[in-house]
C-alpha cells in the first residue's frame, strides 16, 4: 500500500522539455521538439497525431529504447537511462514467436525476467481467461486471427504486472469489428489492473472512447497542440459513449485540431 | 482419423509418381542409348551391367563408401558448429564481421580442388585433407545463410526482449537462434552435398581408399561400369544425408511457414482422434 501512496504523489510518466533530433547523411530531422506530458497514475492517456509525427517515438522514449537528445523522461519517480524492465509494451505487429503457442508466448515475458513458473503459469491463465483467448492456449500464432495474436500481445505485455502500459497502434492492423471489440476489453482490462496507459493511436473515436485524455500532437517537429480532458463516465459502455454528445464534441474537436495541423502546409 | 490416414497416403503418392516417372524416364533412355549401340559398351556401360557390378562388388564398394560417408559427416558437423560460431561472433560485432567477411570471401572463391594437393603434402594421405577440403566446402553456405538468419529477427521482437530484460544470452536462446533455425537448415542442405564433393576431390588428389578413390582407379582401368557404379554410389549418399537433414527440419521446425501444410494436417489429425 505504501507504493500506492508514493505513487499519487509523483507523476508514472513525465516527459520534460523533451526534444528528439535524428541525424542523417547531410540533415538533422527534429522529430520531437520541447515536448512536456505528465501522465497521473492509473490514467488513460491517448496519443493523436499526423502519420509520422513521432508518436511512437514518444513511447520509446518513455521505455528507454531511445534516448531524447535533450530534456528528461521520468517513470515511476526514476528517470529513464536505458531500456527499462518495468513497463510492459504492446507494438502495432503482435511481434509473437511462430514456433510458440499462445501460451507459451505470453511465458516468454516470465522466462525473459526469470519469474517464478507456477505463479507466471497461474497470471497466465488469468490474462488468457480475462482476454478471451480461453480454448486457444496452444494454438501457434498462425493459427490465431489478428485480433486473437493482439490478445496474446497484450496478455503478454501484462504478465509482470507492470504498472505502465506502452501502446504503439495495437489496433491499426485489425478490421472495423474487431478494433471495436478490443477497444471495449482493453477498457475493461484498464479498469481491472489499474496500469497507467499510454496509447499512441490513429483513430480518434478509439483515443477518446478509451482515454481520460487526449494529447493532440502536430506535424513534425511534433510539439503538443492541445490536451484534451475527456469527460466521460468511468463506466463506458460502447454504443452509449458513442451516442454521448460528449463524445461527439471530443472526437470533432480533435478531428478539426488534426485537419488544422494537416492543413498548415 | 482413416479417411485423414488414406489422405496422406494419396498425398505421398501425389508427391512421389512424377519424380519417380521420370527417374525411369531416364532409366530407359540410358538403356536405350546401350542396347542399340549409338554409344560404345565401353564408353557407357548399360544399366544392367552397371547394377549388375553394384551388387557382385558390393561388398568391395561398401568399405569405401563408408569411408567418403565417414569423411563427409565429419567435415559437414566440423563445419557446421564452427560456421554457426563464426556466424554468431559476425552478427554481434561490426568488427569481426567487417574484419572476417574479406578473408572469408576469398577462401570460398579459392578453387578447393587446387588447394587440396597442398593439404595432402601437409597431412599425408589419410582421412584429415579430404575432412579438412569438406570443411572448406561446406562452411561457406552455413556461415551466410546463419548470418542472414539472425539478422532477419523482427527489430520489435528485440525491442520487446529489451523491454522484458533477460539478457542477451537468453535473448539469442529464447528469440534469435530459434527464429534464425529456417535459414540455418536451407545452409545446412546445401553444406552436406558440398561435403560429399568436397571429400570425394580430397580423394582424387591422393588416397588409397573411398569412393573418390574407386573412381580414379576405374579410370585408370577403363572400368567404365565401376565408374558409373562409383557416381551412383556417391549420389546415394548426398541424397541420404540430404533427406536426413530435411526429416529433421520437418521435426524441428513444424511451425515455419514452408512445413506449414504439413503441420496443420497433423493438427488435424491429432484433433481428429
Amino acid at each position: 500500500m505504501s507504493t500506492d501512496v508514493a505513487a499519487t504523489t509523483t507523476s508514472a510518466v513525465e516527459i520534460n522539455d523533451v526534444s528528439v533530433r535524428f541525424q542523417s547523411k547531410r540533415t538533422e530531422v527534429t522529430a520531437i521538439q520541447q515536448v512536456s506530458i505528465d501522465v497521473a497514475p492509473g490514467e488513460f492517456v491517448s496519443i493523436v497525431g499526423p502519420s509520422g509525427c513521432g508518436k511512437s517515438t514518444l513511447l520509446k522514449l518513455v521505455s528507454g529504447l531511445l534516448k531524447p537528445s535533450s530534456g528528461t523522461v521520468t517513470l515511476l519517480g526514476e528517470q529513464v537511462r536505458g531500456p527499462r524492465h518495468d513497463i510492459g509494451f504492446v507494438f502495432q505487429r503482435a511481434a509473437l514467436l511462430e514456433w510458440r503457442s499462445a501460451r507459451r508466448n505470453i511465458l516468454l515475458q516470465a522466462e525473459m525476467r526469470g519469474m517464478n513458473s507456477a505463479e507466471a503459469g497461474r497470471r497466465a491463465d488469468e490474462l488468457i481467461e480475462m482476454t478471451g483467448l480461453s480454448g486457444f492456449e496452444n494454438a501457434l500464432p498462425h493459427e490465431l486471427s489478428g485480433g486473437m495474436q493482439q490478445r496474446v500481445a497484450l496478455c503478454r505485455a501484462l504478465l509482470h504486472r507492470p504498472r505502465v502500459l506502452l501502446m504503439d497502434e495495437p489496433f491499426g492492423a485489425l478490421d472495423a469489428l474487431t478494433r471495436e471489440q478490443m477497444n471495449v476489453e482493453l477498457h475493461r482490462v484498464w479498469r481491472e489492473t489499474g496500469t497507467t496507459v499510454l496509447l499512441v493511436t490513429h483513430s480518434i473515436a478509439e483515443s477518446v472512447y478509451l482515454a481520460n485524455r487526449v494529447i493532440v500532437l502536430t506535424q513534425r517537429p511534433a510539439v503538443v497542440k492541445e490536451v484534451i480532458e475527456v469527460d466521460l463516465p468511468a463506466e463506458r459502455d460502447y454504443s452509449a459513449t458513442m451516442a454521448r454528445p460528449e463524445f461527439a464534441s471530443a472526437t470533432a474537436h480533435i478531428r478539426d485540431l488534426l485537419g488544422a495541423v494537416t492543413g498548415q502546409d | 482419423m482413416d479417411t485423414d490416414r488414406a489422405e496422406s497416403r494419396r498425398g505421398v503418392v501425389e508427391r512421389t509418381w512424377r519424380p519417380a516417372a521420370l527417374l525411369a524416364a531416364c532409366l530407359a533412355i540410358w538403356h536405350l542409348i546401350t542396347v542399340t549401340g549409338m554409344v560404345e559398351a565401353y564408353l557407357v556401360p548399360s544399366p544392367a551391367r552397371t547394377f549388375g557390378l553394384l551388387a557382385d562388388k558390393w561388398s568391395y564398394l561398401w568399405g569405401h563408401t563408408w569411408v567418403t560417408t565417414y569423411e563427409t559427416v565429419l567435415g559437414f558437423v566440423i563445419a557446421g558448429v564452427l560456421g554457426v560460431l563464426v556466424a554468431v561472433a559476425m552478427v554481434y560485432s561490426r568488427t569481426i564481421e567487417s574484419t572476417a567477411y574479406p578473408i572469408l570471401l576469398f577462401a570460398q572463391v579459392i578453387p578447393k580442388i587446387a588447394i587440396a594437393p597442398l593439404f595432402v603434402v601437409w597431412l599425408g594421405f589419410g582421412f584429415e585433407p579430404k575432412v579438412i577440403v569438406a570443411v572448406l566446402m561446406a562452411f561457406f553456405p552455413v556461415v551466410i545463410s546463419t548470418v542472414t538468419g539472425l539478422k532477419s529477427v523482427d527489430t520489435e521482437m528485440l525491442e520487446l526482449a529489451a523491454t522484458m530484460g533477460g539478457g542477451p544470452v537468453k535473448t539469442f536462446v529464447k528469440i534469435r537462434f530459434p527464429a534464425a533455425l529456417p535459414h540455418l537448415f536451407a545452409g545446412l542442405k546445401v553444406a552436406v552435398t558440398l561435403a560429399v564433393t568436397g571429400a570425394v576431390v580430397g580423394e582424387f588428389v591422393g588416397s588409397n581408399e573411398g569412393l573418390g578413390y574407386v573412381i580414379l582407379q576405374a579410370n585408370g582401368n577403363m572400368d567404365t561400369p565401376m565408374l558409373f557404379a562409383g557416381l551412383i554410389v556417391i549420389s546415394l549418399v548426398g541424397v541420404l544425408l540430404f533427406l536426413l537433414l530435411d526429416l529433421a527440419e520437418k521435426l524441428m521446425l513444424p511451425w515455419h511457414a514452408s512445413r506449414r501444410g504439413a503441420a496443420v494436417t497433423t493438427l488435424l489429425a491429432k484433433g481428429g482422434s
